[in-house]
């Protein structure tokens, strides 16, 4: 057990820490897609390498070598402070990774460099009305006709359609073929005639998702990534990153602090929170889970360094387990603040813009979406303890 | 940065593992058991055998300095010991015996008393108890006095309670090492749920007692927090095996003309014990090292780890009962020794409860 990062590393934590601290002041306290200050602050983070790190220069990165304790560090710090670290979504998380690995050249020319910069925003069509966690059984087709697919079928759960530039989505090109053989990983502009996206407004009450229908959409032949019905395969390099990006430690850990806040500033009769204990108990359980989470994390981090194999299942269990702690933070603060926790929107008396009452529910949102936490035990009983799958049934 | 077990640990691990595979079986571990309980019978519960081969392999000897005939090695290193003798329910002294006592002595004893009392732990030749559930929270009125170099009251739910000698903590924060024989002393073995670990009560009459003179409430804070860390370690291992078990049982019975391991119901049952437990081996690691290191926040996580493992650990316990069905339920399979063992740590030295309490004192 070594938990020193050692003086270069303790050194570069520094830099960070001094960067974050000489120029939160410019980190934008708006998450709008697009917008200048978003912007600015991004193409900030990717010269100093705190975004986009190890992608290659040629394609809008900071071209650093990889290096997971930079990384994690940088992680570690931007979530301490508080201050965002860099433009997230669809795109950057998923798109990016699966080009560097699989794109042309002419992919990764194409559209890498503008992602990055925030400036082109993409989402991601999966999921179908009868294509859920059973993902590999979706419907959306596409024929080729002469040098163009023709894609028609239905799209939902799309987060910001309604806002993105291009689509990354898996479509059914070989029908013939056996359910995970058939589908091909294809890339499309969502100005493209033929696409209508309504809103699917959820419990949040905020407009994240959307269905989106495709009726005759033309896409040129060469929009597919990887090889023709190989896009299952494509589709799962990446998946497991989603996952784990849902269910960060030094997230929950900042927001462990923040809830820490809340319940010295609030009081019943007069009575800080803080100091009532059958609250202070319910803060202790959380603030033990997210210990172990978080030294599970590091340990994790280790195993990746060292190139190790015996933590398959400390890593499996990483959304499971992030996720529904969350949940849980955010829906302790909302009993902290009994009656107050439910005020919402324009309501007078909220409390840190609300954030607490949204993301208890966006949380559980995240805890369906992704591979939904059922989907997620299958994965760990099954390649994580070798149980049997649950057989087929015998067709009537 | 290297956060895991370092190849010496995990060759610690294996091969302690392996003898208790080979030695310290079910069948050995009733037969202690039974031994335990006959009141009728004045035998000592002690389980020589395997006390001998573990002290071949330094177990007994692992935290105590070579100079004074150990092996040198840390709370860490002895993490690694507990959980492995937490997985097979192994009726031998340790968190008492291996841990408390001999850091007791290291940090509050005197050269002659090192000199005097390490090398015997270390060797296996002597055990000692420890007498300090009072330190954590005394129940029905139990507490001792020092007075002049006597002891005077009584200590009860005494870890390693089959010993040569005791390590008792007072109602002052004072350390003292009481023999067995000492008169004024009067033993009671006391019965517990868990039949795997023998515990009794300490009665003192103005009985002589050797004060180590380094002793302070820091000192004895430091002592619980080591046991705590070895007993949710003791959990760990207990609740894994725990877990093993009822993952191979699924895989085995059949009903309805298949394994119950195919039946998701009882698959996401084994999911979420994995779910659970398996951070806890990092959590354990960290809160064991952080002893070592002396760190800032090493008594705020060994009180966190204790809770928490306690609470998996009592989750584990019930949900791997529940996938052996009714052979579960019987003494036949012996699972139950693994559920006490668990129930037993969760109580000792401080239960959830008190553990959060003493943590949330971090906001005062």
């Amino acid at each position: 057990m070594d938990l020193s990062f050692g003086p270069e590393y303790e050194r570069f934590r520094a830099e960070v820490r001094d960067f974050i601290e000489s120029h939160r002041h410019l980190a934008p306290n708006t998450m709008a897609l697009r917008h200048k200050s978003v912007l600015d602050w991004q193409r900030l983070l990717i010269d100093k390498g705190y975004a986009a790190r190890t992608i290659p220069r040629e394609y809008g990165g900071a071209g650093l070598p990889t290096d997971i304790l930079k990384s994690f560090i940088i992680g570690e710090e931007f979530a301490a402070a508080r201050v965002r670290a860099g433009i997230g979504g669809q795109g950057i998380h998923m798109l990016v990774p699966t080009l560097l690995e699989l794109g042309s050249e002419e992919q990764k020319r194409q559209f890498i460099p503008p992602t990055l910069a925030g400036e082109m925003i993409w989402c991601q069509g999966y999921s179908e009305p009868g294509a859920g966690s059973d993902l590999a059984s979706l419907r959306t087709s596409a024929v080729l006709d002469g040098d163009e697919w023709v894609v028609n079928g239905q799209k939902i759960w799309t987060s910001t359609a309604h806002l993105a530039d291009w689509i990354f989505c898996l479509v059914r090109t070989e029908p013939e073929a056996p359910k995970h053989r058939g589908i091909s990983f294809m890339l499309f502009d969502m100005k493209t005639p033929g696409i209508e996206v309504r809103p699917l407004v959820d419990m949040t009450m905020e407009r994240n998702f959307n269905e989106v229908f495709f009726t005759d959409v033309r896409v040129p032949k060469a929009q597919i990534v990887g090889a023709r019905g190989e896009g299952w395969m494509v589709a799962n390099t990446i998946l497991k990153n989603e996952r784990d990006t849902l269910a960060d430690p030094n997230q929950a850990q900042a927001r462990l602090n923040s809830l820490v806040e809340l319940m010295r500033s609030e009081t019943i009769d007069g009575v800080r929170v803080i100091d009532k204990p059958e609250f202070r108990d319910r803060l202790m359980r959380l603030q033990g889970r997210a210990l172990a989470n978080r030294f599970n994390d590091l340990r994790n981090l280790s195993n990746r360094l060292g190139g190790r194999a015996d933590g398959a299942l400390a890593q499996m269990i990483v959304k499971l387990q992030g996720t529904e702690l969350r949940h849980d933070i955010e829906g302790l603060a909302i009993d902290v603040m009994g009656e107050t926790g439910l005020a919402y929107g324009s309501n007078p008396y909220l409390r840190d813009k609300g954030s607490w009452q949204y993301q208890y529910m966006y949380y559980l949102g995240l805890i369906i979406g992704g591979g939904t936490s059922q989907i997620q035990k299958n994965i760990i009983s099954e390649r994580g303890l070798g149980m049997p799958r649950e057989p087929r049934p015998h067709p009537a | 940065m290297e956060f895991g077990l370092s190849e010496e640990q995990r060759l610690l691990q294996a091969s302690l593992s392996g003898y208790l595979n080979e030695h310290a079986s079910l069948d050995r571990v009733r037969r202690f058991a039974d031994n335990t309980t006959d009141k009728a019978n004045k035998t000592e519960a002690r389980a020589r055998d395997i006390e001998q081969g573990l002290a071949e392999l330094g177990v007994p000897a692992l935290m105590i300095d070579e100079a004074h005939g150990g092996v040198g090695l840390g709370t860490l290193d002895a993490c690694v010991v507990a959980e492995a003798l937490g997985y097979s329910v192994t009726p031998a002294p340790f968190v008492a015996n291996a841990v408390i006592a001999p850091l007791a002595l290291r940090l509050a004893g005197s050269e002659a008393q090192r000199r005097e009392w390490l090398p015997k732990l270390a060797s296996g030749e002597l055990v000692i108890g420890a007498a300090l559930a009072e330190s954590a929270g005394a129940r029905v009125g139990a507490g001792v006095t020092a007075s002049r170099g006597k002891l005077t009251g009584k200590s009860l739910f005494v870890l390693d309670f089959e010993a040569d000698v005791y390590l008792v903590g007072d109602v002052a924060g004072g350390l003292t090492l009481v023999s067995k024989d000492a008169s004024g002393l009067t033993r009671r073995r006391l019965e517990t749920v868990d039949r795997t670990r023998p515990i009794g009560e300490l009665v003192f009459d103005k009985t002589n007692a050797e004060p180590l003179p380094g002793a302070s409430r820091t000192i004895v804070r430091t002592l619980l927090d080591h046991g705590r860390v070895m007993l949710a370690a003791d959990t760990l291992g207990a609740a894994q095996a725990m877990l093993d078990k009822a993952v191979a049982y699924a895989k085995e019975r059949e009903q309805f003309g298949r394994a119950i391991a195919s039946f998701q119901a009882v698959k996401h049952m084994c999911a979420e014990m994995a779910a659970q437990l398996e951070p806890t081996r990092a959590f354990a690691w960290y809160a064991a090292h952080a002893l070592d290191e002396t760190s800032q926040d090493a008594h705020l996580t060994a009180c966190h780890l204790k809770a928490h493992v306690s609470e998996v650990g009592g989750f584990v316990a019930k949900t791997a009962t529940e996938v052996h069905g009714g052979m579960g339920f019987t003494d036949l399979l012996g699972l139950h020794y693994w559920f006490k063992r668990i129930g037993f740590n969760r109580q000792m030295l401080g239960s959830p409860e008190r553990l959060r309490e003493e943590a949330a004192r971090q906001f005062q």
